[in-house]
């Protein structure tokens, strides 16, 4: 479904390279984690993955069910099936939640030929994936994030995610700022989305997300370039070690 | 006093002082109205049409922007009104009742009169009123309009409006929307008085349709808000046009009365909107909004003094403006406040969003504060889209001209929902989403 090889991206501001040569392939029904200190390049990926314009490909390519990613919009990969629950979700004062919603899925509906939702089934999905993630109708009435705490970010990431049915899910540190019972509740969230027709790519810091969102493998990205990979016991040994040997390793 | 060295005038400016020669015979009036039109012009005669280089229109320089000045606009046709007043509906379906002023005058055939005298509003006709006794009452200006350009053009012209008044303790049970219809050429100049009485509360709509060529239009609404009454007055004021669109307003608060004012403006070439507004009672509340939007060449301002001459009076004053093309921007608010206007409490602010790199803001906020306990403070700024915010709406499959559009509305919706009003506001975003679309 994902395939990525020899990706090199700098920021486009002042050139910095960040990803250095990553190649990933991800099959659907897959679920991979990369994981990787901080700075290493984690959230760049991603973003390079949606499309923002901060960065430049100067090397190597992305594809999406064989087609050439990196040739599309943000918007159109959103629709082509892309999907990144942001590591620091972003707030939008006056834009309602429920407003956004609406507009998302139908704007994708439409690129992709299919019928506008009528209200009634836009609000019984959004209900029920509401009600799943434990978000509650007040949240919805507020402007997009605006007032959110970290953990309901998250779950209104996640909720977004439901919503739109993506078939790639770019999870970056969605952990981050959970407590014990929000990660349980975000992990089943997504665990839900887990299917044969879907594939995931978790990037955590921290081992403890793979103990709920079980990953078929394990990469480990240093210094913008995928310097291990393993299976899910790989997590459980970085937890233990550290990164240091992996930092070392890609210097 | 200067002696001053006779202005060469513009062609506008001669033109003006023919019109006023050939139209004033016709123009209503007492002795004392006939004496002010008169000092009005000559006050264009002597000092020409303000310009850069008097400090209230800096920015906005009527003078080089006037090319020439249109006869004014004939009696209107009723038929040509109604064909315009059925096209026309900017407030969709919201039940009000209307009165109508069109090509400067007072129709009352058009207007809901018997409706509007059965909840305690009456309505007469300016030109009737100004031969009066108290004629030129209905022309005085307060002190920080004194010597205003724009006013004083009124005054010359003014050819008619209308004189409302809601009686004490009347809450009328919808808005008034008080429209005005060009319908044919020329200039278009009125002026409204409208009087809220002790206890009364009124909703007013003001709106604005029809083509002039190359007339302008200039339209003042005097307010006066009597002790313990409430006004809410929005305006409205979209769609292209050539010609200058002046716009002035006066309001006189009373004690612990409520004034609330947005002005809402989309599309016209050259427009100035100004408001004097006044506190003579104490204990009041004012909240003035302004939402504007200009693009390609256009010019908007937005200018307002507020005058704190009493104490313990509360302002708000919030304004956004979004600019894209090359055109400009201007926010110049002022709030005063006299040396015993103690407790006085104003917030000003003013922001501006610009969508292209051409595009330009003046925002002027200023306060002048003689009184010791108060408390006051003011606020602008002016930028562009913010592209994080635009990337995560594109990234959830919004196109990016739809998500821009949602952010322009999202900075507008702050101001526009603060002023409240929602049956009256809902309409908006359509507005603004025809003006996105280049209507
Ligand atoms: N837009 C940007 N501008 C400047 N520096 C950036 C930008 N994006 C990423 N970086 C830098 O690139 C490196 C990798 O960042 P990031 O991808 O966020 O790492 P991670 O998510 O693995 O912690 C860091 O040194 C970070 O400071
Ligand atoms: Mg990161």
């Amino acid at each position: 479904m994902l395939e990525i090889k020899n990706l090199h991206a700098r920021i486009a501001e002042d050139e910095t390279e960040i990803l250095r040569g990553v190649n990933l392939t991800v099959k659907a029904g897959e679920v991979h984690a990369i994981m990787g200190p901080n700075g290493s390049g984690k959230s760049t990926l991603s973003y390079v993955l949606a499309g923002k314009d901060d960065y430049e490909v100067t090397e190597g390519e992305v594809l999406f069910d064989g087609q050439n990613m990196l040739d599309m919009s943000p918007d159109e990969r959103a629709a082509a099936g892309m999907f990144l629950a942001f590591q620091y979700p972003i707030e939008i004062p006056g834009v309602a939640t429920m407003e956004f919603l609406k507009t998302a899925m139908n704007a994708q509906r439409k690129a992709r030929g299919e019928a506008q939702l009528s209200i009634p089934d836009f609000m019984k999905r959004v209900k029920e994936a509401a009600g799943h993630l434990n978000v509650s109708m007040d949240m919805l009435k507020r402007p997009l994030n605006v007032g959110f705490s970290g953990g309901e970010k998250k779950r209104a990431e996640i909720l977004q995610m439901s919503l739109l049915e993506p078939r790639l899910c770019v999870l970056d540190e969605t952990d981050s700022g959970l407590d014990i019972d929000a990660l349980r509740i975000v992990s089943d969230g997504v665990n839900k989305l887990r299917g044969p027709d879907r594939a995931m790519v978790v990037i955590t810091h921290y081992q403890r997300l793979l103990d709920h969102i079980v990953p078929d493998v394990v990469h480990v990205l240093s210094k913008g370039r995928i310097v291990k990979t393993g299976d899910k016991d790989l997590a459980l040994e970085l937890e233990k070690n550290g990164y240091a040997d992996y930092v070392d390793a890609a210097a | 006093m200067n002696a001053s060295v006779p202005i060469k005038h513009t062609q506008a400016e001669s033109d003006l002082i023919d019109r006023f020669e050939a139209a004033k015979g016709a123009l209503s009036g007492s002795v004392a109205v006939t004496a002010l039109r008169e000092a009005a012009v000559s006050q264009i005669r002597d000092k020409g049409l303000p310009h850069r280089r008097v400090e209230e229109y800096k920015y906005t320089d009527l003078r080089a922007f006037m090319k020439s000045a249109a006869p004014l606009a004939a009696a209107a046709d009723e038929s040509a009104v109604k064909a315009i007043l059925g096209g026309q509906d900017a407030f969709g379906e919201l039940e009000r009742y209307r009165i109508v002023v069109a090509n400067g005058a007072f129709l009352p055939g058009l207007s809901d009169l018997e409706a509007l005298a059965g909840e305690g509003v009456s309505v007469t006709s300016l030109t009737d009123e100004l031969a009066g006794e108290h004629g030129a009452q209905l022309l005085a200006s307060p002190k920080s309009a004194a010597n205003d350009g724009v006013l004083a053009l009124n005054t010359a012209f003014v050819q008619g409006g209308v004189v409302v008044k809601v009686k004490e303790g009347a809450e009328i049970s919808r808005p008034v929307e008080l429209v005005h219809v060009a319908a044919s050429a020329g200039g278009q100049i009125s002026r409204s008085r409208i009087s809220v009485a002790k206890g009364a509360k009124l909703r007013l709509l003001e709106t604005f349709a029809g083509e002039t060529g190359n007339g302008e239009i200039n339209i003042v609404f005097d307010y006066d808000v009597a002790d313990t009454a409430s006004l809410v007055a929005t305006r409205l004021i979209v769609g292209q046009s050539d010609a200058a669109r002046l716009f002035t307003s006066i309001a006189t608060i009373g004690a612990q009365a409520e004034f609330k004012s947005l002005g809402f403006i989309a599309g016209p070439r050259f427009i100035r909107n100004q408001q004097f507004i006044n506190f003579a009672g104490e204990n009041s509340n004012a909240g003035i909004y302004g939402v504007t939007m200009a693009r390609d060449e256009d010019l908007a301002d937005q200018t307002l003094i507020v005058d704190h001459a009493v104490p313990h009076c509360n302002s708000r004053e919030f304004f956004k403006t979004v600019l894209d093309g090359r055109a400009k921007g201007v926010y110049q608010g002022r709030i005063n406040v006299a040396q015993h206007a103690q407790k006085t409490d104003g917030e000003m602010m003013t922001q501006a969003l610009l969508l292209s790199e051409d595009a330009e803001m003046a925002n002027k906020p200023e306060l002048e504060i003689f009184a010791d306990d108060v408390i006051c403070a003011h606020g602008a700024t002016s930028g562009q889209i913010d592209e994080d915010l635009l990337f995560y709406l594109r990234a959830r499959g919004i196109p990016e001209d739809e998500a821009r559009t949602l952010l322009v509305l999202a900075f507008l919706a702050e101001a526009i929902e603060e002023y409240g009003e929602d049956d009256v506001t809902e309409g908006l975003e359509a507005r603004v989403r025809d003006w996105l679309a280049g209507h």
